[in-house]
């Protein structure tokens, strides 16, 4: 556990070298969060009483996703690892006395926690102070609270598992450009990453509240607010536990199956 | 002790002629060729050995040398590393031991050649069986417990972090090979003092120099002080004065700690400098295993010596 501890911390601390990629960031998503915000506000005033949740979960909802949107998004990747398998780098993660799979699971997990360490601190700080409507209220309460910070780690696990089933799969393909894109468009739409879940149509909603795709950003920024709460709530906990557990063991399985098949090429 | 039987390796390349509609042809029909990286590959190395591996471009140097560092699984054959079986399974008795015999073993000068007899039922000249798949539990607790023991340095890739001081990389390694507090201050002492570090730990490794990040990788590989250690190509892009300084540490650390060394190079005077013994191979095929003096003629240099050698083998 120990090696895996020091290479979360070397890579964290890696991690937040990069300052002016973070304020560009948090300049673009204060832009993303107030259009978004508008769109939604505009849906809202249309007509108050189909509207899925109130006014104030969803700047929450919305504020909280370009917060931490480092952390949650899918398209954020971890480049070094993309191009491990072609360019060989590969060859001396697996000199290592470590498991790969674990190794790469600490790394994404360090460097999406570095990149949103930086970013979120001045949105955060900011949205704090917009009036009603259209900033960040206070959470629901203590225990929603806590349990927002323990789903926020739980759907970053279950977005690392998922997203580590495509570095798998880029063994197996060698480019995984076309993989990767359909991926994040699709992970984009079904987590609710573009409009939140509970804005689809009800069966669609059922559906995706069952499968892992739901099982990240949909439940720790809709529990900070209570718009998630009572037996749904622990529903949707105890679903991204089960769903952390099916997508690692898969990606455990499919690292084993590439490991037999690999080609260092050159040198 | 390390010893390879009969391993074999092939890799299937898809290939196509130059052009557009070449291109298209291909979208539809794919043509492979199967690529016999390694054909019946058998030697054993002592403890404490240095071993020069020589061969062209493409010959199957660095196949070997990832299999035997557990990257690379082979599709036949077996591979034991201290009496451990990294590859192989279950032991394949008389299969393995008739073609081994069967590959005509002959002592001529004091060279031993091997030529392989490619049998029938064979994939380019190699088994097909005995498959080396061990237990999937087995397979991925030996290759952690092999790596713990041995040090790899790939000359054309770093091990080192590339944004954090080296000495940052060091200390992840120590944690990631649980190498104790007093083992690595005394190995990063002796490194430092040896390949003259001392200026570059704080740095960068982006910042490096070739020479000086090749200083740094071979102190990598060491600092859990392991018992074998393979270098593909170490001396690549040195000056002279880095060239030297490896070699020295190479030799040294053989002679003090009994480090047993394999090394792979195109350069001739490292393998002057450090090997008796070298291995010849070509095309994927062990041609030679002896000593320098057996190929050495008379004043040719030691470039032509070589040049020469693949000429006669026409690899």
């Amino acid at each position: 556990m120990k090696k895996y501890l020091s290479f979360f911390r070397l890579r964290f601390a890696m991690g937040l070298q990069y300052r002016t990629a973070a304020l560009a960031g948090v300049v673009t998503q204060f832009f993303w969060g107030f259009m978004e915000i508008l769109v939604l506000r505009a849906f809202y005033e249309a007509d108050p009483t189909v509207y899925p949740m109130t006014i104030e979960a969803t700047c929450c909802y919305i504020w909280l996703q370009q917060a931490f949107l480092a952390l949650l998004s899918a398209n954020n990747f971890d480049r070094e690892l993309m191009g491990c398998a072609t360019d060989g780098g590969i060859a001396y993660e697996l000199c290592r006395p470590v498991s790969v799979y674990d190794m790469w699971f600490a790394r994404n997990m360090a460097v999406k926690m570095s990149q949103a360490m930086l970013r979120c601190v001045p949105i955060l700080g900011v949205v704090v102070f917009l009036p009603e409507g259209y900033g960040l209220t206070a959470p629901r309460d203590a225990l929603h609270f806590l349990l927002f910070l323990w789903t926020l780690f739980a759907g970053l696990s279950v977005l690392i598992a998922m997203q580590m089933i495509l570095y798998m799969i880029m063994f197996f393909t060698l480019s995984v450009e076309g993989v990767k894109s359909f991926f994040v468009a699709a992970i984009d739409l079904l987590t609710g990453a573009v409009i939140p879940i509970p804005f689809f149509p009800e069966k669609i909603q059922r559906v995706l509240e069952l499968l892992p795709f739901g099982a990240i950003q949909n439940v720790p920024y809709r529990i900070y607010s209570g718009d998630l709460t009572g037996a749904q709530m622990r529903r949707a906990v105890f679903m991204q536990i089960f769903w952390l557990a099916v997508l690692a063991s898969l990606g455990k399985l499919l690292m084993h199956r590439a490991q037999r098949k690999i080609i260092v090429q050159g040198g | 002790m390390i010893t390879m039987e009969n391993v074999c390796k092939s890799y299937r390349i898809a290939k196509r002629n130059a052009g557009f509609q070449a291109a298209c042809k291909a979208l539809f029909h794919r043509e492979y060729e199967e690529v016999c990286a390694l054909r019946n590959v058998s030697f054993t190395i002592g403890d404490g050995e240095m071993v020069g591996y020589i061969g062209p471009n493409g010959a199957g140097k660095s196949s070997t040398i990832k299999i035997l560092s557990g990257i690379l699984t082979p599709d036949s054959g077996r591979v034991t590393v201290d009496g451990r079986l990294l590859f192989g399974g279950k032991v394949h008795g008389s299969a393995g031991r008739e073609n081994s015999a069967g590959s005509g073993f002959q002592v001529s000068g004091g060279i031993h050649e091997y030529r392989n007899v490619p049998g029938s039922g064979t994939i380019c000249g190699c088994d097909v069986l005995p498959s080396c798949r061990p237990s999937t539990r087995k397979e991925k607790y030996s290759r952690i417990e092999h790596v713990r023991r041995i040090g790899v340095v790939f000359g054309q890739r770093s091990q080192l972090w590339w944004d954090v001081p080296v000495i940052d990389s060091f200390e992840l390694l120590k944690d990631i090979y649980s190498v104790s507090d007093p083992v690595y201050r005394g190995n990063l002492e002796e490194l430092t003092e040896l390949l003259n570090l001392k200026e570059l730990l704080r740095t960068p490794a982006r910042q490096l120099s070739l020479g000086q990040r090749m200083r740094c990788e071979i102190a990598a590989s060491l600092l859990h002080s392991p018992r074998i250690l393979f270098l593909d190509e170490p001396t690549i892009g040195l000056d002279a004065v880095s060239k030297l300084a490896v070699r020295d540490f190479i030799k040294r650390q053989n002679r003090i700690h009994g480090t047993t060394v394999i090394l792979t190079t195109h350069d001739m005077q490292d393998i002057e400098a450090l090997t008796k013994r070298i291995i010849l191979i070509g095309k994927g095929r062990i041609l030679m295993d002896g000593t320098l003096e057996d190929i050495k003629k008379g004043g040719a240099s030691m470039d032509e010596t070589l040049a020469e050698l693949y000429r006669a083998y026409e690899i």
